[in-house]
């Protein structure tokens, strides 16, 4: 049920629906002042709550302290989505716990105590905002949350404050990017609390034409409101991406059908392809599959493809042929592997 | 020209800023210029600027030192510090930073204040009725004022019935 091997609603413009959930222990201070011996507490206490005689989840988490792993295994859960950039840069007093199928993950020690997520492919964030509460259930049970009546889940940092809940949907949008519609998009949803981003590539530049949309604010309405807001400005978006796509294969199919084949041609055939060019061609590629004009192919393939051809999979992926040294030359030969029908 | 801050160093920052149509020049020198809050951005912006950006909006230099300094007695955070990094120390922080956090949080958080969502069901079912009696009665009044008589009085017996519930202590 990992959303890199499967799709779901709205498939062919919304990759996955992710919520994340912040709590802290009421008792300990929070992990950016804490001590390493506290640190270590709430690392126990957590694993302990998941796993621990008791549990009704506790046989379907694999514990992980970030310590104990290679630096390339933690980059990799990155890649994945399961962990973030800040948990990895406290490898030293952070964990991760992650479910089996690698839908939830539950980060200790990040900015906040306990940041626990659910990824669903497609659009679902309601289901993954069901799911996510009956972890936070049980460890509620068994956990002190700082919690208070006027200003809810209490955060290291204000701006995760009340819900604690971030909650976002990654998004395919290679039309209203190619057409700069994206520009008045970005500029725009901050001002109803709706944040864009692009997921892959730096500053504002998206690589391979995935963003993110997120909410904004935390406090002052429900879980599921905050949801409902995000529900409708996502379906807006899909709405007029799918617009575009259906207008410039109404003007040129063919031209358009063109651009699409020879991104395949490349991705297929190329023998060096840094990070760059490979995000950029399969974007091409994913409008093909979603689109229906690139038969045999599904986007579970695609997202796959995207995950394995980021450079800490490359690296695991090489360490069994120490011959190839470039990662580049890597990435192309995976590319040209699982796009061949 | 020198820098008119300082009067010593050779002035090589020149700003203009146009504040509701006044106009102000400075000269300053790298220094003086680095140590005015106000000109912040002359260095690379990174997200944690942003972050205290917002907990430091621009204002008179004094108004910061007048704050008395504020401490937290369970971690030791002081307000300055809090000010400065943009995280608590931990949650006996934002009972302690109370009143000088408020408008921080209402600025950040679109001007809300109070959390509506989820309650730890451990808190009991006595906070959560307080909740929804508080919702109901926000209900109530957007139903008067659209003149919804007739549901506003069926919000109303709700309430007296919530209220009644309470105080029988469940």
């Amino acid at each position: 049920m990992s959303w890199i091997n499967n799709t779901g609603p709205l498939g062919d413009v919304v990759l996955s629906s992710r919520v994340r959930l912040a709590r802290n222990l009421s008792d300990t201070p929070f992990p950016s002042i804490a001590d390493r011996s506290m640190t270590d507490s709430v690392i126990h206490r957590v694993h302990r709550s998941i796993a621990g005689q008791g549990s009704p989840i506790k046989s379907q988490y694999q514990f992980l302290p970030m310590g104990d792993l290679p630096p390339t295994d933690r980059e990799i859960l990155v890649e994945k989505h399961l962990a973030s950039p800040d948990l990895l840069e406290n490898s030293d007093r952070s964990a991760i716990l992650v479910s089996r199928e690698e839908v939830c993950s539950i980060m200790v020690n990040e900015e906040d105590h306990i940041r626990m997520q659910c990824i669903f492919p497609g659009y679902q964030l309601k289901k993954a905002l069901e799911y996510l509460n009956t972890i936070d259930d049980v460890l509620e049970k068994q956990l002190p949350y700082a919690y208070d009546s006027d200003l809810g889940y209490l955060t290291s940092c204000p701006t995760n404050l009340g819900t604690g809940m971030r909650a976002s949907v990654m998004m395919h949008l290679p039309l209203l990017a190619g057409t700069g519609q994206m520009k008045a998009i970005i500029q725009t949803l901050p001002k109803i609390g709706v944040a864009v981003r692009g997921l892959y590539g730096e500053g504002s530049e998206a690589i391979g034409d995935i963003y993110q949309i997120s909410n904004q604010i935390t406090l002052g309405a429900s879980e599921e409101e905050i949801i409902m807001g995000l529900e409708v400005v996502t379906k807006q978006i899909a709405d007029k991406e799918k617009e575009a796509r259906r207008r410039v294969m109404e003007r040129g199919r063919v031209h358009f059908e063109d651009g699409i084949w020879r991104a395949y041609g490349t991705m297929t055939h190329a023998r060096v392809m840094d990070l760059n060019e490979f995000m950029g061609l399969l974007s091409k590629v994913r409008l093909g599959v979603e689109m229906g004009i690139i038969p045999n192919i599904d986007i579970g393939t695609i997202n796959e493809l995207m995950v394995m051809g980021q450079p800490a999979h490359l690296k695991k992926y090489r360490d069994g042929d120490t011959a190839i040294k470039d990662l580049d030359e890597v990435r192309a030969g995976v590319a040209a592997e699982k796009l061949r029908r | 020209m020198l820098c008119q801050e300082c009067k010593k160093n050779p002035a090589t920052v020149h700003v203009t800023k146009i504040v509701n149509n006044i106009k102000t020049e400075l000269h300053l020198c790298q220094e003086c210029a680095g140590e005015r809050e106000d000109l912040n951005w002359v260095s690379p912006i990174s997200i944690n600027d942003l972050m205290t950006g917002f907990l430091n909006p621009i204002k008179p230099a004094k108004a910061a030192d007048t704050v008395p300094t504020l401490r937290c007695d369970r971690c030791g955070m002081d307000y300055r510090q809090f000010k400065k990094i943009g995280r608590l120390g931990c949650d006996n922080c934002y009972r302690v930073f109370k009143d000088e956090i408020r408008p921080i949080i209402k600025r950040i958080q679109g001007g809300a204040t109070r959390h509506t969502g989820k309650i730890p069901a451990s808190l009991g079912t006595r906070l959560s009725t307080t909740k929804e009696i508080e919702d109901l009665k926000r209900q109530l009044q957007s139903a008067i004022n659209i003149e919804a008589y007739e549901e506003a009085a069926r919000i109303r017996d709700r309430i007296k019935k919530l209220e009644k519930k309470q105080e029988q202590g469940g």
